[in-house]
């Protein structure tokens, strides 16, 4: 029992961690550039795309996600070029309708280009294996990769924005952006640079994410609500917010999962149980959230001065 | 009638609409489509959602992106009541207003403490629970939803089955909500809730209770949206989570933004040109969002305050212009019939045109302003 | 108000005005006689491959008979249901309103189908289900208006079921998505599983794509045999979370509708050595499969799916009605006649309609083998069922 409960506090963790990667993204994006980037799920999916395609070409997983961070990122930076760089100063409304529209756009684009059927991502055959945690406990490589991923990519996004000068800047941008503007700093070249961040950080979540659920139209659409809520709760602009809050509801959405059916059936037959054990294990996420919410209104880590 | 005083072309386009859309029965009868009838009593049930969100968006700032909860509390309320075999009108609709009404006070009353985009989400988080809420409903259908055997009786004075009926009702139903949203506006109340939007502060320290204004306010707004809840079980037969999904919220507040926020009309507007679009660009092509995306850009970009703040700015012809040539391609594409290439690339270079006379309009425009320093 | 704006608002409503009969245009333009088909099935999102492969059969079976039905030409308007159930009724509601369609056909899904199919009836619309066959309406709200050409949800799962026993699985543990068909899947495997069921799993449908906790519990709860019951897309997305945690060697899986045409392009090895029951394969021996699945080939470079083959039969079921009336669809008596008989070549070889409008037919064992040119199809290994019929049925007064 126990050891289930270690498994399945792994598989928590993962899901968690590799929410974590899409709001880390996103929560950079919104809280220096004070931009709603709904699109940010389409560019999760283009990642997800782009790594499915240069596996195939280079035959090999590692280099296919080598090309497609660079790629998801360029794809980023044209979209805020072309579409969204006019939406700064405009109202959150707008910038949602814009993005929504783009979201729309991205779909119907990624079926034309690579078909209805979606793609899968190969994995090389030590990947596909399992490694042995601890006795009597094989856990997937994969997953245990993209937890290892994941705890290294806060790592070093932690190191980028505590101690490089990018890094202050970003800081800086998330409390107060006109200051930052009129200290000289060319505001456009850092928004440009942060979008291809968080873009390839958005990127990178869907090529993790590929080998587990396959590459598919619209993925990008249901995991962008719940990144909306894992940076919210963290707070607007906080990546150590995001990372905590990112956990929480992967731990608890798993842990809802795996246990509550069986404690509701008990006394409810199995397909009843599992109706109410889906609601309430979902249910849990928005109870966490309207609860930080009403307790503290910004956040658990609102940035400073906002 | 201050609020209308200075645009009479929003306001005759949307009497004009109005008038139009009263006569879609008659319409769907002469050219022998129920269909029409169909499409229509649809786009008016979403209006008045879209019009009672417009008074707390858009009147009120207050973002509220869990809309649809509203719908299907409405909705939920009269299935189930009719699961259970209580078909009385008297009995279901009064209770599903309620019902909604009391769903908004406690949305409000834990969200209204929260701004900007926490109060995005704080709704979006209510909302999601209400739908896992129906999700959970086994005895309900859950995730499939439930189908309504026998619509709201009205003890013989109005046929709900009759279609032209229920359409009138709904149509009644959007008129009294845009008069009812029209007279809170002008109200003191709205004065406040208005004054609250730029300067919630101010309004505070002289002296007005914001909140309890504004969780009045998201009260009426969703008892408003719930009716349009009640409406459309009653249109469908059928409820499900779905009408409350996320997705839907958002299409209310596309519908409103599209249209125009915090102008009467404009929510009306929106639903229909977003609807219509839907329908019309759906039967072209499968591929249909692949135009509807970049158009809705389009519409941030360069109409600023939707359609309805086109209107305002006299760029009416140009959204006529817009208009009259959609229905232009329409027509060129009933020619080509299965084609959607075509009439794709037309609309591309229509918008190529657009964006490109815009935008020597705006050379032109600030080459003067320099030329006047 | 302004001269200008005057002139504005007048414009605008005679360009509004203009533009109704327009939208009515469609509607209008039918006068010659025709037999009309509305489809309606998945055709955008994830799932947009098996609307395709839907279409192509239907459109194929349309080829193989010169685009007539008893000598009167045939037209069909596809519909696009995104999955969706208000969608999916939505688009019936125009098929019947506004094309006025004579027939309705396709659905993939259950919930979408079960949403959908009281228009139709009360439309007294005949409406045949290409692929979804939910057991509510083959019990008590069966009707004269509606019939399946594919299965009742229940029948390949029960053969999963009887497969059980005769491989010998006492502890069994199953995992099925939570809407309509899920429930109809585990019903029907139990309804003939002889061992205990040691755990079961209702995911949540149609969001959830990781399985992680439910993996985990299989492997704590050590079953003789996993059953799950994932269609299309998540059918990958089990099967490779199953085999990345190491299950696929010790625990043998069991499925019915999991691997497809489509869905193998993506499983692969992963589908081999699992075991699979299904009503159709592409290499049952009767004349009318053999033609359908080689002229498919020859066309699309690829093989038809079920879904596929349930649309190429529905169309043939269609047409031997129209035959059989000489296109008087008038008399829907005499049209339901004439679907209930099902005078034509199924694809499945013997086929007939109980009094439930299902089909009792057999089911078939299937596996997953790789082909001489590396690529990996299916193949029938033995009969489970015979002339099988669903359990419903009694429940339904027709």
């Amino acid at each position: 029992m126990l050891l289930l409960l270690f498994e399945q506090f792994l598989n928590g963790l993962q899901i968690g961690l590799l929410l974590f990667l899409l709001a880390a993204g996103l929560t950079l994006v919104f809280g220096i550039m004070d931009l709603v980037n709904l699109a940010h799920g389409s560019l999760y999916m283009m990642g997800a795309y782009f790594a499915a395609v240069f596996t195939q070409w280079t035959g090999n997983f590692f280099l296919g996600a080598l090309l497609a961070l660079p790629a998801g990122a360029l794809l980023g930076i044209i979209v805020e070029v072309v579409a969204l760089r006019t939406l700064y100063t405009r109202d959150h409304l707008d910038q949602v309708l814009a993005t929504f529209g783009l979201i729309l756009f991205f779909n119907e684009f990624a079926r034309v280009v690579f078909g209805a059927g979606g793609m899968a991502i190969e994995l090389p055959s030590w990947l596909e294996g399992q490694v042995e945690i601890m006795p009597g406990l094989p856990y997937p490589s994969f997953r245990f990769l993209i937890i290892v991923v994941g705890l290294g990519c806060a790592g070093f996004l932690y190191l980028l924005v505590q101690k490089t000068r990018l890094g202050m800047l970003i800081r800086a941008g998330a409390s107060n952006r006109e200051m930052v503007g009129a200290l000289g700093i060319d505001i456009k070249l850092l928004f440009t640079l942060v979008f291809g961040l968080g873009s390839a950080l958005a990127a990178l979540a869907g090529l993790m994410s590929g080998p587990i659920t396959t590459v598919q139209i619209g993925m990008g659409d249901n995991i962008l609500i719940l990144a909306l809520v894992v940076i919210v709760i963290g707070g607007i602009g906080s990546i150590r917010g995001a990372f905590i809050a990112a956990v929480a509801i992967g731990v608890i959405d798993t842990m809802g999962r795996a246990f509550l059916p069986n404690m509701l059936g008990s006394f409810l037959n199995p397909s009843d149980a599992g109706t109410l054990a889906q609601a309430l294990s979902s249910m849990l996420i928005y109870i966490l959230m309207a609860a930080v919410l009403v307790l503290r209104p910004a956040g658990l880590f609102p940035a400073p001065g906002r | 009638m201050p609020a209308l005083m200075h645009k009479p072309v929003t306001t005759m386009i949307a009497v004009a609409l109005l008038g139009l859309l009263a006569l879609v029965p008659i319409a769907a009868e002469a050219f022998d489509d129920p269909f029409m009838l169909t499409l229509f009593t649809r786009i008016v049930i979403m209006a008045i959602a879209a019009v009672s969100l417009n008074l707390i968006l858009g009147y009120g700032g207050m973002v509220s992106f869990g809309h649809a909860a509203y719908i299907g509390i409405g909705g939920y309320t009269v299935g189930i009541l009719a699961h259970h075999g209580v078909h009385a009108a008297w009995i279901q609709w009064p209770l599903a207003l309620l019902m909604s009404g009391l769903t908004a006070l406690l949305i409000g009353l834990l969200s209204l403490r929260t701004k900007g985009i926490f109060f995005i989400m704080i709704t979006l988080a209510l909302a999601q629970l209400v739908y896992y809420l129906g999700n959970g409903a086994y005895a309900y259908g859950g995730d499939d939803g439930l189908t309504i055997l026998k619509r709201s009786d009205f003890g013989g004075l109005i046929d709900l089955n009759h279609r032209p009926t229920l359409y009138y009702l709904c149509w009644a139903v959007l008129v009294a909500a845009l008069y009812l949203c029209y007279r809170t506006v002008n109200s003191r109340f709205g004065m406040v809730l208005q004054g609250a939007k730029s300067n919630d502060r101010r309004m505070a320290t002289i002296g007005f209770p914001v909140f309890r204004y504004r969780l009045t306010a998201f009260v009426i707004a969703g008892m408003v949206c719930g009716l349009a809840g009640v409406l459309s079980a009653a249109f469908t037969d059928f409820i499900s989570p779905a009408m409350m999904h996320w997705s839907r919220s958002g299409d209310l507040i596309v519908m409103v933004v599209l249209g125009g926020m915090g102008s009467l009309f404009g929510p009306l507007f929106g639903t229909v040109a977003f609807l219509l679009l839907e329908e019309i660009l759906s039967s072209w092509t499968e591929y249909w969002k692949i135009v509807f995306g970049p158009i809705l850009v389009l519409v941030v970009i360069f109409a600023r305050g939707g359609i309805d703040g086109a209107l305002m700015r006299g760029q009416a012809n140009i959204l006529m212009a817009g208009c009259a040539g959609f229905f232009l391609l329409y027509g060129v594409h009933s020619a080509y019939e299965s084609d959607w290439l075509i009439p794709t690339a037309i609309l591309a270079a229509a918008f190529a045109l657009v964006w490109l006379a815009k935008w020597l309009a705006d050379r032109r425009a600030s080459a003067k302003e320099a030329g006047h320093v | 108000m302004t001269r200008s704006s005057f002139k504005t608002t007048l414009a605008i409503l005679a360009a509004t005005l203009a533009a109704l009969p327009l939208a009515a245009a469609p509607a209008a333009a039918q006068a010659a006689k025709k037999i009309r088909i509305g489809f309606v099935t998945t055709l955008s999102g994830p799932n947009a491959a098996y609307g395709q492969d839907m279409k192509n059969a239907f459109e194929l079976a349309l080829d193989h008979m010169g685009r007539k039905m008893g000598g009167i030409p045939v037209e069909v308007v596809y519909e696009d249901d995104e999955q969706k159930p208000e969608v999916g009724k939505q688009k019936t509601e125009k098929l019947l309103q506004r094309d006025k369609v004579d027939f309705v056909a396709g659905y993939i899904w259950s919930n979408v189908l079960l949403a959908s199919y009281k228009p139709a009836i009360e439309n007294k619309t005949f409406l045949i289900s290409a692929n979804a066959g939910p057991s509510q309406l083959a019990g008590d709200q069966c009707s004269p208006y509606f019939f399946a050409a594919s299965w009742q949800n229940d029948q390949n799962h029960m053969a999963v079921g009887e497969l059980l026993n005769q491989k010998g699985a006492k502890k069994l543990y199953m995992v099925a998505p939570n809407y309509a068909a899920g429930q109809d899947a585990t019903n029907g495997v139990k309804a003939l599983f002889k061992g205990q069921v040691v755990g079961q799993d209702m995911t949540k449908w149609p969001d959830q794509l990781d399985f992680s906790a439910e993996i985990s519990k299989i492997r704590a709860a050590r079953p003789d045999a996993v059953y799950v019951f994932f269609p299309s897309r998540w059918g990958v997305q089990f099967y490779t979370q199953y085999n990345q945690a190491g299950l696929k060697k010790d625990i043998p899986l069991y499925s019915a509708f999991t691997v497809d045409a489509v869905t193998l392009k993506l499983q692969k090895d992963l589908a081999l050595e699992t075991y699979l029951t299904m009503t159709w394969g592409t290499d049952l021996p009767y004349a009318a499969n053999q033609k359908f699945v080689g002229d498919f080939r020859k066309k699309h470079k690829d093989n038809p799916t079920f879904y596929g083959a349930q649309s190429y039969d529905a169309a043939n079921l269609i047409a031997s009605a129209v035959t059989a009336t000489r296109g008087n669809l008038k008399d829907k008596d005499a049209v339901r006649k004439a679907l209930e008989a099902a005078k034509f070549d199924s694809v499945r070889g013997p086929f007939k309609f109980g009094n439930n409008h299902f089909p009792i037919q057999n089911v078939y064992q299937q596996e997953v083998y790789k082909t001489a040119d590396g690529e990996y199809d299916l193949r029938t290994v033995s009969t489970v069922l015979t002339a099988h019929q669903d359990p419903h049925a009694a429940k339904c007064k027709m």
